[in-house]
C-alpha cells in the first residue's frame, strides 16, 4: 500500500471521484492548471481535462453560489476555498443557501456541494492564514462539517462528503498537510512513512461521516480532539504518564455523541482541546453535550484547552497555539479535580 | 434530448505555458501621446472609449508626447526615479532575507514601482491610500522610515505592529496608509467610506485605493464602484492589472472579455486605461482623476496596464504557469528603466548617475537592514513583549483576556 501525505491522498480521492462519477468535478482560485496552491488538484486537470478541473475569478461568493446552481443540477461540484480565512465573502451562499436549499424547498432542491478548505496555524500565515472557524459553521442547521487528521481518514472522508447528498464543509488542517505533526513544533518529527494512517490504498474507499475514531484506549480521562489537534493530544497523552482515551471526532456535525459519552461514562473525566479561539468555540457544544449526557458519571470540571481569544498573531504563533504544555495541565487538573 | 447542437463549458486558458516562447501578440497598445485628455468636468458617458485605449505619454526612445505630459520638472523626475530604485533595492534585499530564513513570507511589486510611485507624487500628502499588497511604493515615497518597514517584515521587538502581522501588512496612519488586510478587495469600498467621510466634513482631502485583476471579482470591488457612483465620494479606485492573479491569467478574471476599466462605465464612472510602466503617464491620470474629486465630481476608475515580473510572492514560483522569459518579453517594459531612458533623453541624466543612484539606494537599504537585524529577525532577537498579545482585540482588556494572559503566565 503506497505511503501518502494527506496532500497526496486527498489528491487521490479527487481522482479517484472524478474517473468514478462524470457528475464530479472540481474548481477554486489556482486549483486548475496550477494545482491549487497547496498541491491538492494537482495533474488533475492535466489527467481530466479542462472543465473537470479549473481555475475560477477570485470571488469565493461566486465560487460557492456557482457550486450551488451545479449541484441543484444535478452535479457534484467539489470547490476549494484557497485558505479557510478567505471564506467570509461565500458565508451568505453557505449559511442562507447551501444549508436550507433542501428545508426551504421541501427536498425539491438540493446541492450536494462539498467546500474544501485549508485552516489552522502553524505555518506562519499570520491572522489571515492561520484561522479555525469551524464554529461558524457548526452553528448552521443543514451543513455537515468535517475535519480529518491522517491522510487515510482525509481520502476515505472525502469520497465520503462527495457521495453524500448534503453540503459539506470539509476543513483540512493545513499543518499537517505535507509532513506529519508529532504534537511539538520544536521537536523533530517521524516521518508520514512510520505512520499507520499513513497507508492509504490507491482506489475508492470511505471513512463514514458522523463517526469519531478512538485513537487511543485508556481509562484515566478522555481527550476530545480534531485536526491537528488529535496529534497534540496524543503527544500529550504519552507525556503525562496517563492512561488517557483519545477520541478523534472527525466529523463535528453530525457528532458522534455515543462514542463521547460511553467514553467519558468510562474514564469520568474530559479534557477538550481545539485551536480555535475559546469563547463559542466549538469545545462549548462539546463540553454541554458531555455535561448533558454524563453528569453523573463526571469525578472532575470538564476542561477546555483552546487558542486563546486573539487573533492569530505572527510572531507568537507558538505560544498561541494551545500545545502539549498547556494540554498536560488541563489533563492534570482533570485528574485531580 | 431535441436535436439542437450541444452546449459545451468555456475555461480560458492563456496564450503561452512553460515551455512556450512568450505572445504578446493580443496585446493592442494606442501610441504614446496618442489619447486624448478630457476636461475634468467630462461627462463619463462622452469619454467611455477611454476606456478601451491605453494612455501612454513615453514613447519607446523616452521622449514625452501628448496632451497627458504632466510636463514635471527634471528635479522632481529625478527624484521619482531614486524612489523607484528603492523600492526594487528594498524588495531584493528583503526577499533574500526570506529565503535566509529571516522572515516568513515577502511580495516584491518588481515591474509595478511607477503604479505607486507616481501616485505618490500625483496626491497630496495627506490624501490617504487604501493600499493592497504590493504598493510599498507609497510608503517609500512618503518617507516612511525602511528600517521599520523593515522591524515589521522581521516581526522584531521595533515592529511597530508588534509581530502580530503577517510581513508587509504595514499601516502608518502618520502617512496616510491604511492597514493592509491579507483579505482581497475588503480595502476597496473602505476607501469609498472614508471619501464620504471627507465630503460629508466638508474636508478637502481624498482618498484612493488599489486592487488587483483578481481581485475585480469579489463583490467588495463592485460595491467600491457603485457607493462611489452613487454618492460621488472622492476617490481613486484603482486596479493594477499585472496579468496574474497568484497562477491564474487575467482571463480567469474576465479580463479577455472587457478591459477592467471597463467595469467603471456600467456604474457611471469615468474609466481611465493607462500604461502601468509609465511614470509620466500614472501621474497624470492619478492628477487628473485627484483634481476631479477634488473638484467635487465624484470618482475614477483606473486600471494600470502593467506586468508582475516576478512571483506572487516568496510562496509562488511563476515558472510552474508561465514561460520563465515572459516579463522580458512584455511589450510596456521596465518602469525605471523607461523613466531613466526618458530623463537621458532630455538631458537631464546619463548611465554614471544611473549607476551611482542605483548604489546609492542598494547602501541606504543595507544599512537600514543592518539596523533592523540586530534588533532582531522574526523568532531571533529581541521580540515584542508577549504580553501585547493580548491588548488592542478590545481598548478596555476584558476579565476574560485578562485570565487568559495570565493562563499564559506572561
Amino acid at each position: 500500500m503506497p505511503t501518502m501525505n494527506m496532500i497526496q491522498a486527498l489528491n487521490s480521492a479527487l481522482d479517484v471521484m472524478l474517473t468514478k462519477d462524470p457528475n464530479v468535478l472540481t474548481f477554486g482560485e489556482d486549483v486548475g492548471y496550477f494545482g491549487g496552491v497547496f498541491r491538492v488538484t494537482d495533474g488533475l486537470q492535466k489527467k481530466h481535462g479542462l472543465t473537470r478541473c479549473f481555475d475560477t475569478p477570485i470571488g469565493e461568493g461566486g465560487i460557492v453560489a456557482t457550486a450551488i446552481g451545479m449541484g441543484a443540477y444535478g452535479l457534484r461540484p467539489v470547490v476549494e476555498i484557497q485558505f479557510a480565512d478567505y471564506i467570509y465573502p461565500a458565508y451568505d451562499q453557505i449559511v442562507s443557501e447551501a444549508a436550507r436549499l433542501r428545508y426551504r424547498s421541501a427536498g425539491d432542491f438540493t446541492a450536494p456541494l462539498v467546500i474544501r478548505t485549508p485552516y489552522g496555524g502553524g505555518i506562519f500565515g499570520g491572522q489571515t492564514h492561520s484561522q479555525s472557524p469551524e464554529a461558524l459553521f457548526t452553528h448552521v442547521a443543514g451543513l455537515k462539517t468535517v475535519i480529518p487528521s491522517t491522510p487515510y481518514d482525509a481520502k476515505g472522508l472525502l469520497i465520503s462528503a462527495i457521495e453524500d447528498d448534503d453540503p459539506v464543509l470539509f476543513l483540512e488542517p493545513k499543518r499537517i498537510y505535507n509532513g506529519p505533526f508529532d504534537g511539538y513544533h520544536d521537536r523533530p518529527v517521524s516521518p508520514w512513512s512510520k505512520h499507520k494512517a499513513s497507508d492509504v490504498p490507491e482506489g475508492h474507499y470511505t471513512v463514514p461521516l458522523g463517526k469519531a475514531a478512538v485513537v487511543r484506549e485508556g481509562s484515566d480521562v478522555t481527550v476530545l480532539a480534531y485536526g491537528t489537534m488529535v496529534h497534540v493530544a496524543l503527544a500529550s497523552v504519552a507525556d503525562s504518564g496517563l492512561d488517557g482515551e483519545v477520541i478523534d471526532l472527525r466529523t463535528l456535525v453530525p457528532l458522534d455523541i455515543e462514542t463521547i459519552v460511553n467514553s467519558v461514562k468510562k474514564t469520568g473525566r474530559c479534557v477538550i482541546v481545539h485551536e480555535a479561539t475559546h469563547t463559542s468555540g466549538f469545545g462549548a457544544e462539546l463540553s454541554a453535550t458531555v455535561q448533558e449526557n454524563c453528569f453523573h458519571n463526571l469525578e472532575s470540571p470538564i476542561e477546555r484547552v483552546t487558542g486563546w481569544d486573539t487573533p492569530y498573531p505572527h510572531a507568537f504563533e507558538w505560544q498561541y497555539f494551545p500545545g502539549p504544555g498547556r494540554v498536560i495541565e488541563a489533563l492534570k487538573r482533570a485528574m485531580e479535580g | 434530448m431535441k436535436n439542437r447542437a450541444r452546449l459545451s463549458l468555456r475555461v480560458p486558458a492563456p496564450p503561452t505555458r512553460p515551455g512556450d516562447v512568450p505572445d504578446f501578440s493580443g496585446v493592442k497598445l494606442s501610441g504614446a501621446g496618442e489619447v486624448e485628455r478630457p476636461d475634468i468636468d467630462a461627462s463619463p458617458r462622452d469619454m467611455s472609449d477611454l476606456a478601451f485605449k491605453l494612455i501612454r505619454v513615453l514613447d519607446d526612445k523616452g521622449q514625452a508626447l501628448g496632451a497627458w505630459n504632466p510636463k514635471l520638472d527634471p528635479e522632481t523626475l529625478r527624484r521619482a526615479l531614486r524612489h523607484m530604485l528603492l523600492t526594487r533595492a528594498y524588495d531584493d534585499r528583503m526577499y533574500r532575507a526570506q529565503r535566509q530564513g529571516k522572515t516568513s513570507f515577502y511580495m516584491k511589486c518588481t515591474g509595478e514601482e511607477a503604479v505607486a510611485i507616481a501616485a505618490a507624487y500625483a496626491m497630496d500628502r495627506d490624501d490617504m491610500c487604501f493600499p493592497s499588497y504590493r504598493q510599498q511604493g507609497l510608503l517609500i515615497a512618503r518617507g516612511y522610515p525602511l528600517v521599520q518597514m523593515m522591524n515589521q517584515v522581521y516581526s522584531n521587538a521595533r515592529d511597530p505592529l508588534k509581530g502580530r502581522q503577517l510581513p508587509i501588512m504595514y499601516s502608518s496612519k502618520e502617512h496616510g496608509f491604511f492597514t493592509i488586510s491579507g483579505n482581497l478587495g475588503t480595502q476597496f469600498p473602505q476607501a469609498v467610506g472614508w471619501a464620504m467621510a471627507s465630503a460629508y466634513k466638508g474636508d478637502d482631502r481624498i482618498a484612493a485605493s488599489w486592487v488587483g485583476d483578481g481581485t475585480t471579482a469579489e463583490g467588495d470591488f463592485h460595491h467600491a464602484c457603485n457607493f462611489a457612483s452613487v454618492y460621488r465620494a472622492p476617490v481613486i479606485l484603482n486596479v493594477v492589472n499585472n496579468q496574474w492573479a497568484i497562477s491564474s491569467f487575467a482571463g480567469i478574471a474576465g479580463g479577455n472579455e472587457s478591459t477592467f476599466a471597463s467595469r467603471g462605465i456600467g456604474y457611471g464612472l469615468p474609466a481611465l486605461r493607462v500604461d502601468g510602466n509609465d511614470f509620466l503617464a500614472v501621474y497624470a491620470v492619478t492628477q487628473w482623476a485627484a483634481e476631479r474629486a477634488r473638484s467635487n465630481l465624484g470618482a475614477t476608475l483606473i486600471e494600470h496596464y502593467t506586468y508582475r515580473a516576478e512571483g506572487h510572492s516568496t510562496s509562488d514560483d511563476p515558472s510552474r504557469y508561465r514561460p520563465s522569459d515572459d516579463a522580458k518579453a512584455w511589450p510596456l517594459g521596465d518602469p525605471i528603466e523607461r523613466l531613466k531612458v526618458h530623463l537621458i533623453a532630455i538631458g537631464e541624466w546619463n548611465e554614471e548617475q544611473q549607476q551611482a543612484a542605483h548604489a546609492e539606494a542598494v547602501e541606504q537599504v543595507k544599512v537600514a537592514n543592518k539596523e533592523a537585524e540586530a534588533v532582531g529577525t522574526l523568532g531571533h532577537g529581541e521580540l515584542p513583549s508577549i504580553k501585547t498579545m493580548f491588548e488592542d482585540v478590545f481598548k478596555e482588556m476584558p476579565e476574560h483576556l485578562r485570565r487568559q494572559r495570565q493562563q499564559m503566565g506572561v
